[in-house]
């Protein structure tokens, strides 16, 4: 079975972004950027299946810049068999993504797609319902284990009070939640093979995808400053304080 | 205006985030209707309709919304939702699950997790995991919105007195079945909604050691919680999670025990009325956010804490 991947091209989670002082957005000029962290689970999900014999290939895809190639050579590097850059400069809404990746859905007939659940930069957790939505296909989100049986999946779902298990028709999409797995580290070997590999461009208009988006951002600001409190040196100071002075005991 | 607010349920009760949801509906302003799909519902749409504010509740009892499995239940809000202005969800696992779809299949953009509502079209909401706080504008036919829960005061529960009706739409898409679920049993208040909350990081050591703070929740009548350290480390399930990815809480009391304070962490915790940091690293950046920190070895200075309540 084939398996599709999306990753995304985001901040480096490490990094702490700051405000622009116009107020337009986050200053990513010089930044480092990476795989989002939710990606590499994702892309790491798929090799896992490829090594149990469940799946036979894996295409790594992402919308993004030209600098995206980048990430789609982590994850050839990680094992992917070949890569789709969607190539746009602009920024996209998770549903522009997701229609942009459905049209690589209709090309590629993948039996699963996998994705993060979201990404570090937006924090939108949109893109893989999305997907499933337009696709009609079922869903299993925030996934903490994947198992494939037969033109069925099981996935366990991290949920608010615990755990949910759900069982889908595939096709289906999944998206990946922080306990999935535990990504590799690329090694130079691969790093080395991924230059090789086959890394297809293509444009939104080729895909005949209207990325119009009726959202805009009006301003991007620092959240309100905390400020540090004091240090008490004792526990009997810490009670009297919370009793009398903050009075939430 | 008419604005949709999607109920988070369990079939017998409320969950509190649909009161926090209801409330930003308030502050969007307009006419504001309930829909509670499940199966066996009939009490969840009972009580939605004594919520003060709202004015009406649609009841969509059917099994196929018995789990509420985002593939059946999103055909059924999107069906619904095309006469409304915005359609409300609490950013709670199950909406963000079920939402998305909701747009994709209106063919809208949604906007995640606001945390404020500037006006009838614009909102705030946090980016970079609470790092910057976008203001951003929709011009969609149909706003689709994850409401935050902590950034809306919760409206009355009791005092509406709104009528009930039944919806018969049935929608089963049939791609998808539940299986099980194996939900923490707890006594202690739910995380989300708590007035207290302690939390244990990678210097609790171990799961036998978060008994230390169980103790100490008690006497406070709080719910515990954990960073990613903790749960990664497996001293506690992931239902325990506070930050970016896990629960979002902002109680008037935060006891932050053995906690570094990662970004990811603090992006869960730092709205919280007053931070109590007890950490034996006086560099920790959790004493940044703190509003009162205690330098002190956590396994001396719980037990003694929870003495002295």
């Amino acid at each position: 079975m084939k398996i599709l991947v999306a990753v995304k091209r985001v901040v480096d989670y490490n990094v702490k972004v700051r405000v622009k002082a116009d107020n337009s957005g986050v200053d990513l000029a010089n930044v480092k950027m990476s795989m989002n962290p939710f990606c590499e689970i994702a892309v790491e999900e798929a090799v896992r299946l490829k090594e149990k014999g469940v799946a036979t290939e894996i295409v790594a895809v992402t919308v993004g810049p030209t600098a995206a190639q980048e990430q789609l050579r982590t994850a050839l590097a990680l094992g992917a068999d070949r890569a789709v850059l969607v190539e746009s400069n602009d920024e996209l809404n998770s549903l522009a993504i997701a229609k942009l990746l459905k049209a690589v859905v209709d090309k590629e007939q993948p039996q699963l797609v996998i994705l993060g659940k979201q990404a570090i930069d937006s924090d939108n957790n949109q893109t893989g319902q999305m997907l499933a939505a337009l696709s009609g296909y079922a869903q299993g989100t925030f996934a903490s284990a994947v198992n494939v049986e037969g033109d069925r999946v099981k996935v366990t779902r991290e949920i608010d009070g615990g755990l949910q298990t759900v069982d889908l028709k595939l096709p289906a999409i999944v998206t990946t939640d922080l306990r999935l797995n535990e990504p590799r580290y690329a090694s130079l070997p691969n790093i080395m093979k991924a230059k090789k590999k086959p890394l297809e461009t293509l444009k939104p208009e080729e895909l005949g995808v209207s990325t119009a988006s009726s959202l805009s951002t009006v301003k991007v600001e620092a959240p309100a400053a905390r400020s540090a409190g004091i240090k008490v040196k004792t526990v009997d100071e810490l009670v009297d304080k919370l009793k009398n002075e903050a009075k939430v005991i | 205006m008419t604005i949709l607010v999607i109920a988070e349920h369990n079939n017998a009760e409320l969950n509190a985030a649909t009161l926090n949801t209801v409330a930003a509906a308030v502050a969007i302003g307009g006419d504001i209707e309930v829909l509670v799909a499940g199966a066996g519902c009939a009490a969840a749409a009972d009580a939605a309709a004594k919520i003060a504010g709202v004015s009406k509740v649609l009841l969509a009892d059917n099994a196929a919304y018995a789990n509420q499995l985002p593939e059946n239940i999103s055909l059924l809000i999107a069906e619904l939702g095309k006469g409304y202005s915005h359609i409300l969800a609490p950013a709670s696992t199950n909406g963000k699950n079920y939402l998305p779809r909701v747009a994709a299949l209106l063919d809208v953009d949604q906007i995640s997790e606001i945390i404020a509502v500037e006006s009838a079209d614009t909102f705030k909401r946090p980016i970079y995991a609470g790092n910057a706080i976008a203001t951003v504008k929709s011009d969609a036919a149909i706003k689709v919105i994850t409401v935050r829960s902590t950034g809306f005061d919760a409206v009355a529960a009791e005092g509406g007195s709104a009528a009930v009706e039944a919806v018969a739409a049935a929608h089963d898409a049939g791609v998808s079945a539940f299986v099980g679920e194996e939900l923490a049993k707890s006594d202690r208040p739910e995380l989300a909604g708590a007035k207290v909350v302690v939390s244990g990081g990678r210097g609790m050591q171990n799961g036998e050691n978060f008994q230390m703070l169980y103790d100490l929740a008690d006497k406070l009548g709080a719910g515990v919680g954990a960073s990613r350290a903790a749960v990664d480390a497996g001293f506690v399930p992931n239902d325990m999670q506070v930050g970016q990815t896990g629960k979002i809480v902002a109680p008037s009391l935060y006891i932050a025990v053995g906690i570094s304070g990662a970004i990811q962490h603090l992006a869960g915790m730092k709205d919280s009325k007053v931070i109590v940091a007890i950490n034996k690293d006086e560099e920790a950046p959790i004493f940044q956010v703190a509003d009162y920190g205690l330098v002190a070895d956590l396994f001396e200075a719980v037990p003694e804490l929870t003495g002295k309540l």
